[in-house]
């Protein structure tokens, strides 16, 4: 099977989409234009190359330059997703959404509720989160439990380029509003990615290394860390399972408690600070539904609960790696109750 | 060096294979061990399984202890006859380390599969071995190539050897639309064309025995053997639960619990295994292809499908089945005419090439060299 990068992956999802449904159209700051380029039309194809060749192949009424006003733009794509078409909107950083939570929490999340169900809202708000790239503090959160926190809203977190396409294409053909959010340091990372078009369904985790004495949560980029530290560990002897969620919403409780029943020992790695974030809310879960198979405390490894920072020293402190990871599921393995 | 003094390396089970973990010895050191005696277990990111030994003679000496994992040609023990000195066992571990490092960098002249135009049709092939009256390996419903794992390098070391995926199935393409039995037949065929093979042995699993018969019934001038196992296409019980459920499953659970069904004991299934099989039904057009081939396999239950004809003792049959099998039932073996060559695995359920794929290698080794006569 071919080998493609997580950006090719994405891109093939945006093709295959946008042949198969003419409803289908992309939006956002310079995914056709090329500005800070000559001026050439599909110069960047997005600020990452999400987007690249979609102008040329689907024209420019379905790909849609927009002004920098991210509120003005997602609003219009909820909109338009009420009227049949299905919008993907293309914002750089996670960060900037602050500017539409009304359009997006208020909105788009409630069409359906609001409605008793006559109308949907098939709107793919596509963006980057993570630290790790030097770009500070505002360019940089994991705010994926924000919009976890609310109901209406699929939240999809991909790790590798074979999930990014399968679920970029489910959240496509999906008719809730999807937040699907890509890891920009997760860009350049290649993996087997089928050429025909394929779905991941939402809320089925997948089971990344199966091992019996613990179970390691992580996510996006984390997943990535948390194999490099169950291969670690596992030359100690301690076999690891590592699940990856795949979607925070919905998130597949069943197989988050099936491991955590089978090796009694999680470790959760989550990139987000840690109050209420996704480590937290696995974790009170687990610890609500599956408390009598814990034969350790339920460890967190996450950011800490400060802004992202710029210093690169400190921005690889900030971020979960494999050694911390290691670290705490050792504790969970010697954890004996007193 | 001679027979006196043999390697047991780490196999290779598939392309993709670099590295397989000892899970488990099966002999102790100082232990004789008889050719296709169970000696060890394997296990890597894919499978499990138990590894056999293909010769004979004293387990002198175990390399790689139980949970280490070693590259792909790797020493794991040697076997030497009791005359063999233990410096010449020191002496062989010692000048193996070197050609290791040669069968390592002959990695990448690995056999590659590639896709075969045939017609209308677009197959995987991964050919393997050459001369001889070549094999052709077809794999069942819902399956792909990589049933042969553990037989196609065996199979392959008399003989050219083609492992096909059907299409809808693996890396082939969708091309036949109607899903009927005798139009994959007829694709296969063009493949033959597309291969320049004239005359094959084919040896086909479920579905892929129905394949094969309806293969035998339109081209026997093109049919040197069959072997088939746990064929469809001879009885009329089929279990449905086993082709609905595989149909309706989208998800880990629901497709690990059908999966457990084709095995006698479905604890050597891993969640890899499971996430392969729901990487192929996600594709788009896959479900409905399937569909369409359960449509022309089974009605209310049962097959609809009659090939037993076929098996008349004129072309040289042989029939493997697991006694366990759980999907389509052992005692359709029963009744054949003579000269069809039956054998029923007592530890295997309908992956018997995969349970028991010593066994099974050996039984169509034997039975190609004899059609070969």
């Amino acid at each position: 099977m071919a080998q493609k990068s997580f950006r090719q992956a994405l891109n093939e999802a945006l093709h295959h989409e946008m042949r198969r449904d003419p409803n289908v159209i992309v939006l956002g700051e310079d995914v056709a234009g090329g500005s800070g380029a000559s001026g050439q039309k599909d110069a960047w194809g997005g600020a990452f190359g999400v987007t690249k060749g979609l102008l040329g192949a689907f024209g420019p009424s379905r790909v849609r330059d927009t002004p920098i006003t991210e509120s003005a733009f997602v609003g219009a794509a909820a909109g338009a997703a009420m009227t049949g078409l299905r919008p993907v909107a293309e914002i750089m950083f996670v960060d900037f959404l602050g500017v539409c939570f009304d359009q997006i929490f208020n909105q788009a999340a409630k069409f359906r509720y609001m409605f008793g169900g006559k109308a949907v809202t098939p709107l793919v708000i596509r963006a980057t989160y993570g630290a790790g790239t030097r770009s500070a503090s505002q360019h940089s959160q994991a705010l994926y439990p924000i919009f976890t926190h609310v109901p209406g809203l699929k939240v999809v977190i991909p790790s590798s380029p074979y999930d990014a396409k399968g679920l970029l294409i489910q959240a496509i053909r999906d008719n809730d509003p999807v937040i699907f959010l890509e890891n920009k340091v997760l860009y350049d990372t290649v993996g087997e990615v089928p050429d025909g078009a394929y779905t991941v369904p939402f809320g089925e985790a997948h089971i990344v290394r199966e091992g019996g004495d613990a179970t390691i949560v992580a996510l996006g980029r984390m997943v990535h860390f948390a194999r490099e530290a169950a291969e670690i560990l596992a030359a100690e002897g301690i076999d690891c399972t590592v699940l990856d969620p795949r979607t925070t919403s919905p998130l597949d409780e069943d197989t988050l408690l099936e491991m955590a029943e089978e090796t009694g020992r999680v470790v959760i790695v989550d990139e987000a600070n840690p109050r209420c974030g996704m480590a937290a809310d696995i974790s009170s879960i687990i610890a609500e539904k599956a408390f009598g198979a814990l034969k350790a405390p339920i460890m967190k490894v996450t950011a800490p609960h400060t802004p992202v920072p710029y210093a690169p020293n400190l921005e690889a402190a900030y971020i979960p790696d494999a050694k911390r990871i290691a670290d705490a599921v050792r504790k969970a393995v010697a954890f004996k109750r007193s | 060096m001679s027979d006196r003094i043999q390697a047991i390396t780490m196999p290779k089970w598939g392309m993709t294979m670099t590295e397989g973990k000892l899970a488990g010895w099966l002999a102790g050191e100082g232990a004789d061990i008889a050719a296709g005696q169970e000696i060890m277990e394997v296990e890597t990111e894919k499978i499990t399984n138990v590894v056999e030994s293909q010769g004979q003679g004293r387990l002198r000496r175990i390399v790689v202890s139980e949970g280490a994992t070693a590259p792909v040609g790797a020493l794991l023990a040697v076997l030497a006859t009791e005359d063999v000195s233990d410096s010449d066992v020191e002496a062989f571990i010692a000048s193996y380390a070197d050609r290791a490092g040669s069968a390592a960098a002959d990695a990448d002249d690995a056999p590659k599969a590639r896709i075969v135009q045939a017609g209308a049709h677009r197959f995987k092939v991964l050919s393997l071995g050459s001369g001889g009256v070549p094999a052709v390996l077809i794999h069942g419903f819902g399956g792909d190539g990589g049933t042969w794992l553990f037989n196609q390098d065996t199979l392959a070391q008399n003989r050219a050897v083609h492992v096909i995926d059907l299409p809808a199935h693996g890396d082939s393409e969708p091309t036949v639309a109607s899903g009927k039995v005798t139009d994959i037949a007829d694709a296969v065929l063009e493949l033959f064309a597309a291969l320049d093979i004239e005359k094959a042995h084919l040896i086909g699993h479920s579905l892929g025995g129905a394949v094969a018969l309806a293969i035998a019934e339109t081209s026997p001038q093109r049919v040197q053997s069959l072997s088939l196992i746990a064929p469809a296409g001879i009885g009329a019980e089929i279990s449905a639960n086993y082709i609905d459920g595989f149909l309706a499953a989208e998800r880990r659970k629901p497709m690990k619990d059908v999966l457990s069904l084709l095995f006698a004991d479905p604890q050597g299934m891993n969640a890899e295994m499971v996430e392969n099989v729901l990487r192929f039904k996600r594709l788009d057009g896959v479900p409905e292809a399937l569909a369409a081939i359960a449509g022309h396999l089974m009605a209310d239950g049962k097959q609809i499908i009659d090939l037993r004809a076929i098996l008349d003792g004129k072309i040289p049959a042989l029939i493997v089945w697991g006694e366990a099998d759980q999907i389509i039932p052992a005692s359709q073996s029963d009744g054949l005419p003579a000269g069809v060559d039956v054998a029923r695995l007592a530890g295997a359920g309908h992956m018997p090439m995969m349970e028991e794929a010593a066994q099974v290698n050996r039984l169509i080794t034997a039975h190609l060299g004899k059609a070969e006569g």
